[in-house]
């Protein structure tokens, strides 16, 4: 039994904890929200020059060609320090996307200069106030042109190419494709939209014949997504389970300070109880990560189960954690001025950034009525 | 990352399955099981195979080989038991003394406590329960009122404990008293190992809400115990129990039980709202929360046989599987019932789905929540012993014992 991280693995963890400490704390998180800049150019830069872009992108491309396992613990780190950068959508979707749906060309263009930070990418696929679909998805990419609006693209404003998902054409699932679009062509408006999470931008994308390429093959574009987001909800749900613990040790170092009726708080079995809940959640969803980052490097069979089980965990730990950190501090902990809302905006921004839990339960019984079937 | 056994776990693994290949009966299914017999043929099988796995070197695995154990390792032990589930064998009977009792012996008897007791409980001649919680006593095990006054060379115990499993058909407990009522509670009591044949020990069964009978209640009067019988010094009673209670925290994880995929089953053969229930909405969303749950808890195991098999002590996060389970446990049972449409109160094996196992599940899962440390109990010890939150204020902590309300 070797159900962990190897040693490596943890000496990596450990660097990117290290710089993202340093570089990263909670004050630089701030001077996102506070001022104007979209991200935080410097950490952003010194995650590029640890080589951490192009970890899980292979050596003919630039990258470090280390597997799946790599990426997560950096995920955690990313997670834990709630990081204003467009790391998820460049390397677990963009890059993802590439690496699955993109054509050898493709891959060439664009891959070693996402790997070496030179490129930002991102993944568009929301229209409107709804779960995404084949049912729902109007973007129509045909002739080599894309029209139609994309909305509340994550880091949209900071990504130089985006993968979208577009109406091809086709019947049911087979009507959607993955094409590739330079954002900084003609045909694209890009407007910065507000959010719930200011630390992380997002916008909203018109493209009026922007010209695309078509990734893989016409009609693929909704079963690609799916393996795309199977292995970026592993990656994701690493940063939440990040999120989630840092907001349950700000919960505890707040009730081992706070006294009330006379007693610190972290006395009173209301408030322990809630933090030692954190803690059964956090880590029933650790162990679910754990094993979809073992699905995921060994390209395993069980990784749709897997993610979603990763996904549904670690949306629960954060939530939970983000929200009861705000009640431990009490009033003060609903002002502009306390960091607990770092927490709990990027928690129910990462829930959603995938789909919500609902979609992903629906999806994981689905797969285990498929695999009861079989 | 690997579910792998080192090359030796992989070899003693081999010797493992050979062994019960010879042994015992290989289960067909996973739900394969003996038959059941009264008590006394039930003891008979336990008794024959818990002899034969001490002669095979497979009973109490972890235990010191001067004493009679095997001095293998956890990883050993997991291993052991991995396998044997595989197999038709009897269970139950041994695993308080072995997994308790008999321990606390080893950690805590004297040279002599050691060599009488050791061998026999190894192979199964003698069986052991363990008498701590009280009617005065349960979560606060260390209020409890059954005392012991020294009388020459011997102790007279008066008292009664409650919830003993066994106690009916056990040949020796370890008992948890009060012999200094004047210190506070913590600091007065003393443990002792009791014969449970005694003159003065009263064992009566009590009848639990399910209707079932697995737990006893036990009167002691004039009971008299040498204070060669003693485990600790007086007043070290609290100690010992610490010990005691620690392992059985670790014995009592994992429900078993109905899951999701007997819930899915269900809900393919149940109709909602005039569809099968496994189309419903609420019915898929509840599998899925107790598939992650279940998943959850397996991989947290894996994570804590990960640092057995390095040779490191494994991470507080074993101590999570209780309150997961036994809230999984009843809230699983109850969903289920009401899937079952308004027939779902009937709690009949023969005709109530899947042997009334939701029902049963259901009705225990609110003694399980209770039974090794109630959930409230547990998330103090989550809240105090890894996130470092201070215990509670108690009122009774500096006070002679014999001056608390009671």
């Amino acid at each position: 039994m070797n159900f962990d991280f190897s040693d490596d693995q943890k000496l990596l963890k450990e660097s990117v904890k290290k710089m993202l400490s340093d570089k990263c704390d909670l004050g630089r998180v701030r001077k996102v929200l506070d001022g104007d800049q979209p991200f935080a150019k410097d950490v952003w830069d010194a995650l590029v020059e640890m080589g951490v872009t192009g970890t899980a992108i292979p050596e003919e491309y630039g990258g470090l060609g280390l597997g799946a396992l790599e990426l997560c613990v950096v995920a955690e780190e990313l997670g834990r320090s709630a990081a204003p950068v467009p790391f998820s959508s460049s390397v677990y979707l963009a890059t993802e996307a590439l690496l699955v749906a993109g054509t050898e060309e493709q891959k060439q263009a664009w891959l070693p200069k996402l790997a070496s930070g030179e490129v930002i990418g991102t993944f568009a696929m929301a229209e409107g106030f709804t779960a995404a679909s084949p049912r729902t998805v109007e973007v129509a990419f045909n002739g080599g042109k894309l029209n139609g609006t994309k909305v509340a693209v994550p880091d949209g404003d900071i990504a130089d190419i985006a993968v979208v998902l577009a109406n091809t054409g086709g019947s049911g699932d087979k009507a959607l494709s993955l094409v590739v679009v330079d954002l900084k062509a003609s045909g694209v408006t890009i407007e910065p939209v507000k959010t719930i999470d200011p630390t992380r931008s997002h916008a909203n994308i018109t493209f009026k014949d922007a010209p695309a390429e078509l990734m893989g093959t016409e009609g693929e574009g909704w079963a690609n997504t799916g393996t795309v987001f199977d292995s970026a909800a592993v990656l994701m749900a690493f940063e939440q389970i990040g999120g989630a613990e840092a907001a349950m040790w700000m919960a505890r170092d707040y009730a081992l300070e706070r006294y009330a009726f006379g007693r610190l708080i972290g006395s009173y079995q209301a408030i322990k109880h809630k933090i030692a809940d954190m803690y059964v959640k956090l880590e029933l969803a650790r162990s679910n990560c754990y094993f979809g980052a073992m699905m995921l490097n060994d390209k395993g069979a069980e990784l749709p189960e897997a993610a979603a089980a990763a996904r549904i965990s670690a949306t629960e730990a954060y939530r939970y954690a983000a929200q009861e950190n705000i009640q431990v501090h009490g009033g003060i902990g609903y002002t502009w001025e306390a960091d607990t809302q770092f927490y709990f905006r990027r928690s129910k921004l990462l829930a959603l950034a995938l789909g919500s839990a609902l979609e992903w339960k629906d999806k994981l019984v689905a797969r285990l009525e498929t695999r009861n079937a079989a | 990352m690997d579910f792998n056994d080192t090359k030796e776990e992989a070899e003693y693994r081999a010797k493992v399955r050979a062994w019960l290949d010879q042994n015992a009966e290989r289960k067909k299914s996973s739900k394969d099981a003996l038959p059941s017999l009264g008590l006394e043929e039930a003891l008979e099988r336990a008794r024959k195979w818990q002899a034969t796995k001490a002669e095979g070197g497979f009973a109490c695995i972890t235990w010191p080989k001067e004493y009679g154990g095997q001095g293998g390792s956890s990883i050993h032990n997991v291993i052991y038991s991995q396998e044997e589930s595989k197999y038709l064998v009897p269970s139950g009977f041994y695993a308080i003394g072995l997994g308790m009792c008999v321990p606390t012996v080893l950690a805590w008897g004297t040279e002599e406590h050691k060599e009488r007791y050791v061998a026999p409980a190894i192979h199964g001649d003698e069986i052991w329960c363990q008498l701590f919680s009280e009617p005065a006593g349960g979560s606060d095990v260390a209020g409890l009122r059954t005392k012991a006054e020294k009388d020459g060379d011997e102790w007279v115990i008066n008292g009664q404990k409650v919830w003993t499993s066994g106690a009916h058909y056990c040949d020796y407990g370890i008992v948890v008293v009060r012999t200094d009522p004047n210190v506070p509670k913590h600091k007065g009591l003393t443990m002792f190992i009791i014969d449970m044949k005694s003159e003065g020990v009263e064992v009566r069964p009590i009848k639990q809400m399910s209707g079932e009978s697995e737990f006893n209640e036990v009167f002691f009067t004039n009971v008299r115990v040498p204070d060669s019988n003693r485990l600790g010094n007086p007043g070290d009673g609290w100690k010992v129990a610490l010990t005691t209670l620690m392992n059985e925290r670790l014995a009592v994880g994992g429900g078993g039980g109905a899951d999701w995929e007997e819930l899915m089953s269900l809900g393919r053969e149940s109709e909602l709202e005039q569809m099968a229930a496994m189309s419903n909405g609420a019915v898929r969303e509840r599998v899925a929360d107790w598939y992650v749950q279940t998943q959850g808890l397996k991989y947290t195991r894996f994570r804590t046989l990960t640092a057995l098999s390095k040779g490191q002590t494994p991470g507080p996060e074993s101590s999570i599987s209780k309150v997961v389970s036994a809230a999984k446990m009843q809230d699983l049972g109850s969903f289920a019932m009401d899937l079952q449409g308004q027939a779902g109160i009937i709690r009949d094996r023969e005709v109530s789905p899947q042997g009334a196992i939701f029902q049963n599940q259901w009705m225990g899962g609110a003694g399980y929540r209770i039974a090794g440390g109630t959930d409230e109990i547990l998330r103090n010890i989550v809240a105090e012993r890894v996130l470092g939150l201070p215990q509670d204020i108690r009122v009774d902590k500096d006070k002679p014992y014999n001056e608390l309300p009671k």
